[in-house]
């Protein structure tokens, strides 16, 4: 049978209904596969995979021969798949953290082996047929690798917007919640067709309604605040969040037979959905809103909802003074250590917390000086130089093509982040790999600072995958009056990338400075995983 | 709730006094269309449901007779009626309806017709958390010959000089000419914040205003201030750069004490420091964002109070406070919305020549071989045989007789035309009987009551 990627249930009931159907072959196969499983669960991914090369071609010998059996078969096959997208859904959450879930998927394999096993051996007085058997031997090693993830692998939907299902998919949850749609703008470079691309100047709040009702006023300004870019910057966007759930919070009335704590959550998800049209949500206001949907999910029944209320709202006050204020100045504290008198160090754009850093190091009257480098189309690293100026820091102002000239003089680099991915890579504003590859180059040592809220268990190796693409009419500038790009649109192989972050491999990060102590970047799973015992 | 509506129709109509002696000017017919069934209908569009409607008793008695008014305005108007012989400005009209006014406000004039979207000027509203947000409009020269006037004389209008900054959004400094007696002063604390400002005239304002709750908290206080757009406006742009506006670098507590010993203004400043500022503080603080560039200050150079404006580059934006406007929007409102030209009830006979960009009322008679071009023609008109009109207004229940021959006019409500009138450039006040075979031109025709004002 050509099942590609069974699942463990599903081949359960498969070789329940081999053995019901077939009769007294399958008992000898089945054994010698049961066996093979064993042995193979031991060893490592590459044997698996051998086996999955081997399999397929075994397959493909196998294809032929089930022709004997094709209804049944097809039967089988169509039996299958509900079971297999039923039973997907277990291992799926599960399958969501491979690399910290290897372990646990095993047990539960040799769980199921067992089970299998002991089904088989009661039923395997008759005998079996030759064919399932060698399959299923394919099929079983090619199982642990692809149960991790299910058959149909769940992208999310924002990079996914070359697919017009899952377009239709979007519209019809925003037209459920009442949130206008926002449609993307211009033409987008073929390598990131699959991202949203918006235009700022057709903003979301064209199409509601001007008094809002349907989204709490609050919400609304937080979206425009998003589009327009006046709250930039991943803490900032945060704490902005944070704030403007606890207005909700405050205005919320439960309806009658409701449960406050059910209720508020679904009160919450359109206007997440709408926060995410303004502006796709970063890695810490995600943190922040499972947060917020955990503690809210928490309440008890029998609390009154004035006491629910201000619970919340103190729950959201504790979560920003501990994870970003607190944890802001543990992190100064540990890289202030590494801060040594005539130290040169370079920061790139505007990092909340690396000027933070930088500030109160000068505070503590350590003698330095800093290098500014900056990129367009934001050039957010003028912002930097104004704040680190007023401090009193004597600052250098460089764009990042001159990077490598200022290198050879600078002894430290510190980057800010906005996401820490859980394999190690580090999500920052597109620039941020660069300086990291030639500060390798020059053998300059490179300390990322990010507090341990902005740690997400995503997975990404390049910067296309998932990234956000700014409006690409940013890119336009005028000089003396004359804006050369200013019919780009007409211009018909002419395609304008405004991407917003990149990822830096671990290897071009010295030392990750957290709230936690000084890591290696490598170590950021555990951190995860550490967090989630804690939580 | 968001914003709440309140929509100013109590307004004289001072600079029209030929046309609104009889009919106050909100519900004077434009396109056949009482003038404040514009901005009601732009509010409806926009989205809101409730408006609060400033008046006087006489409006309300009309407004619950027009036809337009009940049935294609859906919202729920709140009346509120205040007597018809105090003075009262727009400021003293807010300050009178402050129980009512839980939210913030967008307030309107009744004489705005627009198709301007709102959602410009109120995202600049929300989006940075403005005490003020206005709507100005480039001015159009009217180019219709307007009736009564004497000879080429324009009366000086006087001029407004708009100050925005680089971006254009805004708004620094405004002043009318009026205020300014040796010349245009701006203050170096403004200069030193902004030292890009443009300065424009040639604006309209068109009266459409989003306030803070905390403005109309302070008006009640300060009771000095009687107009919005005289008075209350000026204030606050110029009120953006003052020093007690600017004491963000002090702790709050100190700024609350000093603020606390000044009097009289203080209040606007403690009225706008809204509830959890630290959090909004921090989240500025964090965001590299900076609205300007090349001086050391944060977002808005730290102050609280900050005025925006949106001017309109294209569009239709006209206030009907003069009578050439009003000649002007009855020629351009019609385009506004896709309504037939001639209302289906009208009894119009076959051989008469309706010009494509002229509207017929509901209920009107047209006899034969009359000639309507770029005029609007009102509810219950009749039109007798030979009639020539051209580039016209005639309001609603006006009878014009046989032979007349009206160019350039405007004929108010339940006139009537003797047959064979000749009138150019005319302006026939209500219930006027124009007498057979009268040749009038450029006059302003009223009654003899009218005359008596002055």
């Amino acid at each position: 049978m050509a099942d590609s990627g069974v699942t463990d249930g599903a081949e359960k009931k498969e070789d329940i209904t081999r053995v019901k159907n077939e009769g007294k072959e399958l008992s000898k196969e089945e054994k010698q596969r049961l066996r093979k499983e064993k042995k193979s669960q031991k060893k490592n991914k590459e044997k698996k995979d051998e086996q999955d090369a081997l399999a397929s071609e075994r397959e493909k010998n196998c294809a032929p021969s089930t022709l004997s059996q094709p209804a049944a078969h097809k039967a089988e096959t169509a039996a299958s798949p509900p079971v297999q997208a039923a039973v997907s859904e277990p291992p799926a959450p599960a399958a969501a953290a491979p690399p910290a879930d290897k372990p646990a998927k095993s047990k539960a394999e040799l769980k199921a082996e067992r089970r299998a096993r002991q089904e088989a051996e009661r039923a395997s007085k008759p005998g079996k047929k030759g064919d399932p058997g060698p399959q299923s031997t394919a099929g079983k090693p090619k199982a642990p690798p692809s149960e991790l993830q299910p058959v149909v692998k769940r992208l999310p939907e924002h990079v996914q917007v070359d697919n017009p299902e899952v377009l239709k998919k979007l519209a019809k949850k925003l037209e459920r919640q009442q949130i206008p749609l926002r449609s993307d703008y211009g033409y987008k470079v073929s390598l990131f067709s699959h991202l949203h691309q918006y235009s700022r100047k057709a903003p979301l709040t064209q199409q509601l309604s001007i008094p809002s009702t349907v989204i709490h006023p609050v919400i609304v300004r937080l979206g425009l605040q998003y589009s327009q870019g006046i709250v930039a910057g991943s803490n900032a966007r945060s704490v902005a969040l944070l704030h403007a759930f606890k207005q909700v919070i405050r205005d919320y009335v439960t309806p009658p037979n409701e449960e406050l704590s059910r209720d508020m959550v679904n009160k919450l998800k359109p206007y997440i959905s709408f926060l995410n049209q303004c502006r796709p949500l970063s890695a810490s206001m995600g943190n922040a809103i499972k947060y917020i949907k955990k503690e809210i999910s928490n309440i008890p029944s029998q609390c009154k909802e004035e006491e629910a209320k201000t619970k919340l709202q103190d729950c959201i006050d504790r979560y920003i003074r501990e994870k970003i204020v607190l944890a802001a100045r543990a992190i100064s504290k540990y890289a202030i250590e590494k801060i040594s008198d005539g130290d040169v160090i370079l920061v790139y754009g505007c990092s909340s917390l690396v000027n933070h850093i930088l500030c109160e190091a000068s505070e503590k009257r350590r003698k330095f000086r800093v290098i500014v480098v900056d990129s367009r189309p934001r050039l957010e690293g003028r912002e930097a130089l104004r704040r680190l100026v007023k401090h009193g820091i004597s600052c250098t102002y460089v764009l990042i093509s001159a990077l490598s000239y200022v290198l050879p003089e600078v002894s430290k680099v510190f980057l800010g982040a906005h996401a820490l991915l859980a394999n190690g890579y580090v999500m920052s504003r597109v620039g941020t790999s660069q300086i990291a590859l030639v500060a390798k180059a020059f053998n300059v040592p490179v300390l990322v600072c990010c507090e341990t809220y902005k740690f997400c268990e995503r997975v990404q190796t390049d910067s296309f995958v998932s990234n956000e693409l700014d409006d690409p009419d940013d890119l336009m500038v005028t000089r003396k009056g004359k804006t050369q790009l200013e019919g780009w649109q007409q211009v018909s192989q002419l395609g304008l990338l405004n991407l917003v972050y990149d990822v830096t491999p671990p290897d071009f990060v010295d030392l990750v400075i957290t709230d936690l102590g000084m890591i290696p970047c490598t170590s950021v799973p555990v951190v995860l995983r550490v967090k989630n015992v804690d939580q | 709730m968001e914003l709440q509506a309140v929509l100013m129709a109590a307004g004289g109509g001072s600079r029209m006094m030929d046309l609104t002696y009889n009919t106050p000017k909100p519900m004077l017919p434009v396109g056949n269309k009482p003038l404040m069934w514009y901005p009601l209908n732009l509010l409806e569009r926009v989205g809101f449901e409730e408006v609060i409607v400033i008046t006087t008793k006489e409006v309300q008695k009309m407004m619950s007779t027009d036809p337009k008014m009940k049935l294609e305005v859906k919202m729920k108007l709140d009346v509120v009626c205040i007597p018809e012989d105090t003075d009262m400005g727009t400021a003293d009209a807010l300050r009178h309806i402050q129980q009512k006014i839980k939210t913030d406000i967008l307030v309107m004039s009744c004489d705005l017709i627009t198709d301007a979207a709102l959602h410009e000027v109120v995202d600049l509203f929300r989006a940075h958390n403005a005490t003020l947000a206005m709507m100005m409009s480039k001015a159009h020269e009217f180019t219709e010959t307007v009736p009564g006037q004497k000879g080429k004389k324009k009366t000086a209008e006087q001029r407004d000089f708009v100050g925005v900054d680089e971006s254009g959004k805004r708004l620094l400094f405004m002043a009318n000419e009026a205020d300014l007696e040796e010349g245009l002063s701006i203050r170096k604390s403004i200069m030193r914040k902004h030292p890009r400002m443009h300065i424009k005239t040639g604006l309209v304002d068109a009266h459409l205003y989003c306030l803070k709750k905390s403005v109309v908290d302070f008006l009640a206080e300060n009771k000095s201030i009687s107009s919005i757009r005289g008075e209350l406006v000026p204030y606050l742009v110029r009120k953006q750069f003052s020093k007690a506006a600017n004491s963000q670098t002090t702790k709050d507590e100190a700024d609350e004490q000093s603020q606390k010993q000044k009097d009289g203004n203080v209040n606007l400043d403690l009225h706008i420091l809204s509830r959890d500022e630290p959090l909004l503080q921090l989240a500025q603080d964090y965001s590299c964002w900076n609205d300007h560039r090349g001086d050391m200050s944060d977002a808005y150079h730290g102050g609280t109070l900050r005025c925006y404006v949106h001017i309109m580059e294209q569009g239709l934006c006209y206030r009907v406070n003069t009578l050439a406007a009003y000649i002007e929007a009855n020629r351009l409102a019609p385009k506004l919305f896709e309504e037939p030209a001639v209302h289906p009830s009208a009894v119009v006979s076959e051989r008469c020549l309706i010009g494509s960009d002229s509207i017929i009322g509901a209920g009107g008679q047209i006899a034969e071989k009359t000639s309507i071009k770029r005029s609007t023609i009102g509810n219950s008109v009749t039109v007798k045989e030979k009639v020539k009109v051209t580039n016209s207004i005639v309001m609603h229940g006006v009878t014009i007789e046989e032979g007349c021959n009206i160019q350039g006019s405007v004929i108010c409500s339940n006139a009537v035309i003797g047959h064979g009138a000749d009138l150019k450039y005319c302006l026939v006040g209500n219930g006027q009987r124009i007498e057979p075979e009268a040749e009038r031109t450029n006059e302003v025709i009223v009654g003899s009551d009218q005359l008596m004002e002055i």
